[in-house]
């Protein structure tokens, strides 16, 4: 009797529902207006059964899962507490932590689809914008440009360093490029660089090899050995690159920013310039590169950022 | 009143759901720590400032003078690290970049689950949800009595859960975009270049806090015994009416 009744009640408010929305109510499945039954979704359903045997059923179920994830969080405090402090220290505070590990491990990725042909976009002078300033570390000394000299250590066939002058680096062919420059930071600007390709440079002087054989830049550069180190000339701010990245025709010895020579605080008299790497890895104030199988030192991965910092 | 048990999220769903839990809040935490080294972005109208994200007294506020103590003093010493919050960028990007992978895998894993499993059926819109989805809202403002049809999800929780994982797609790609925007700077032109690729992974990440409170909102709504069924997979409903065609309405497999 009163089953009827909740019924009628409902079908009332049905109707009403119908009227006000001109949608058809009907009990999903097979319901043209429930998506559910538009996409043949399934309903996994047990028998019916009486409330107090579902909710025996159900008590059952979560017991065994509330008691699983009881055990788990247990062991894993237990698990915790068992580690010893040198794991600990190995998985997040050491050097060689897994964070760390993390970033040689996404270097290597990154290097499988490193192409050297591949360019970063170049930009139409007028989208140039105005040069943000960043980073003074090895700039803090006074320095005289005409004095400036660049040691380069680390050339095939020879043993001591080579001394060269701005004269030196000039002869060698001018490239220009716009390009953006991105900071770890998180900003970037669009800067018009002119220099010396990286690869000119190294095509002139001759890097060492692994094999020990003559170099042959252009032909074979995976023969040169694998890293070059750059620092400045007081030593306070130091790089490291890796070859493939540093051989990147984008990558410029450069001399020139938007148009005029650089400033002091933009890294007078030569730095590097590179759409391939962030702006920490674009030393300032170049005064001695070296090539070298070892992995170079690097200023800001002491500090606990990516070595390779490559884009 | 019979009831029945209803078998709603399968074990693989509810492992990856609560896996993405912690996964996506590190996610969030370590991409915060990144963006206060240089944080741009908020909301202006007409080049006025309506609204700056962290605001500066935001990074101050350790040092905020409460009738003769700061924060600090109030609370256990590790608290002093969370509320001076810049600064710790070189920690935001080993957590960010070592965490991407398991964020990456765990996501990519549920989508082809949702696919092979025919789980989607249960989640995706089509396009008379739109129609329906505001019934929903409707409803649940009471305005309406009636239940709009639902399934195991109503219409706008299937296009709330839909976009969510398109939000993810888009944070992955806007991401690798962001990471490798020389090897892969075709995304990056996709996005419209490093700049918008940059903005439009924060404002996911905006997204993704809105869908989080919205989400946590709804489900204190419903209930325990929809909660429940998150970490167990089944709900008690009352029993189905019997229908017309009974053999398609019930999937034959039982659930005890």
């Amino acid at each position: 009797m009163s089953e009827n009744k909740d019924r009628e009640v409902l079908l009332e408010k049905v109707r009403e529902f119908e009227r006000r929305t001109g949608h058809t109510v009907d009990s999903f499945p097979g319901d043209p207006n429930n998506t559910a039954s538009i996409l043949g979704e399934h309903r996994y359903l047990s028998e019916p059964m009486s409330a107090e045997a579902a909710k025996k059923q159900m008590f059952a179920k979560s017991r065994r899962h509330f008691l699983s994830i009881g055990a788990t969080v247990f062991l894993g405090i237990v698990g915790w507490r068992s580690l010893s402090d040198e794991t600990k220290d190995l998985l997040f505070k050491s050097k060689d932590r897994l964070l760390l590990k993390t970033f040689e491990f996404n270097e290597k990725v990154s290097q499988f689809f490193f192409r050297p042909t591949k360019l970063a976009p170049e930009f139409p002078p007028e989208q140039v914008t105005p040069i943000r300033t960043n980073g003074f570390e090895g700039l803090e000394q006074e320095i005289d440009i005409n004095s400036w000299t660049l040691t380069v250590a680390g050339l095939a066939g020879r043993v001591d360093d080579l001394v060269l002058t701005m004269a030196d680096i000039k002869k060698l062919p001018r490239t220009e490029m716009i390009t953006e420059f991105k900071c770890i930071e998180g900003w970037s600007t669009i800067v018009h660089w002119a220099g010396v390709k990286f690869s000119d440079f190294a095509a002139v002087y001759n890097p060492k090899t692994t094999s020990g054989a003559p170099p042959d830049v252009a032909g074979k550069p995976e023969d040169l050995v694998p890293y070059v180190a750059m620092s400045t000339p007081d030593e306070k701010y130091y790089v490291g690159w890796d070859m493939p990245s540093v051989m990147h025709p984008q990558t410029l010895l450069a001399y020139e920013m938007n148009g005029e020579p650089l400033r002091p605080e933009n890294g007078a008299p030569l730095r590097i310039a590179s759409p391939t790497k962030y702006g920490i890895k674009q030393i300032k104030r170049l005064g001695r590169i070296e090539f070298t199988s070892e992995r170079p030192k690097d200023f800001w991965a002491e500090y606990g950022y990516d070595w390779y910092s490559g884009h | 009143m019979k009831k029945q048990l209803e078998k709603k999220h399968p074990l693989a769903i509810r492992w990856m759901h609560w896996i993405n839990f912690p996964l996506l809040t590190i996610m969030i935490w370590s991409g915060l720590l990144i963006y206060w080294a240089n944080q741009v972005y908020g909301i202006r109208i007409f080049g006025y400032e309506l609204f700056k994200f962290f605001p500066p007294w935001f990074f101050e506020i350790s040092k905020v003078d409460f009738w003769g103590y700061k924060i600090p003093d109030y609370l256990p010493a590790w608290s002093y690290e969370w509320t001076n919050m810049p600064q710790r960028l070189a920690e935001g990007m080993q957590l960010h970049f070592f965490f991407m992978w398991l964020f990456a895998i765990n996501g990519l894993i549920y989508v082809i689950y949702t696919i092979v499993s025919g789980e989607w059926r249960s989640i995706l819109p089509v396009p008379s949800s739109l129609k329906r989805a505001p019934l929903v809202a409707l409803h649940d403002a009471h305005i309406v009595k009636v239940k709009p049809p639902q399934g195991k999800y109503n219409d706008a929780q299937r296009i709330a859960y839909t976009s969510v994982i398109l939000m993810g797609v888009g944070s992955l790609l806007s991401g690798l975009a962001i990471y490798k925007p020389l090897q892969l700077s075709f995304l990056t032109a996709m996005f419209g270049g490093y700049e918008w690729a940059r903005w439009i992974h924060f404002w996911l990440t905006i997204l993704f806090v809105l869908f989080f409170l919205v989400h946590v909102f709804q489900v204190i709504l419903a209930g325990w015994s929809n909660f429940r069924s998150m970490i167990t997979g089944y709900d008690i409903i009352d029993a189905v009416e019997p229908v017309a065609e009974p053999a398609t309405a019930r999937e034959e497999e039982s659930a005890s």
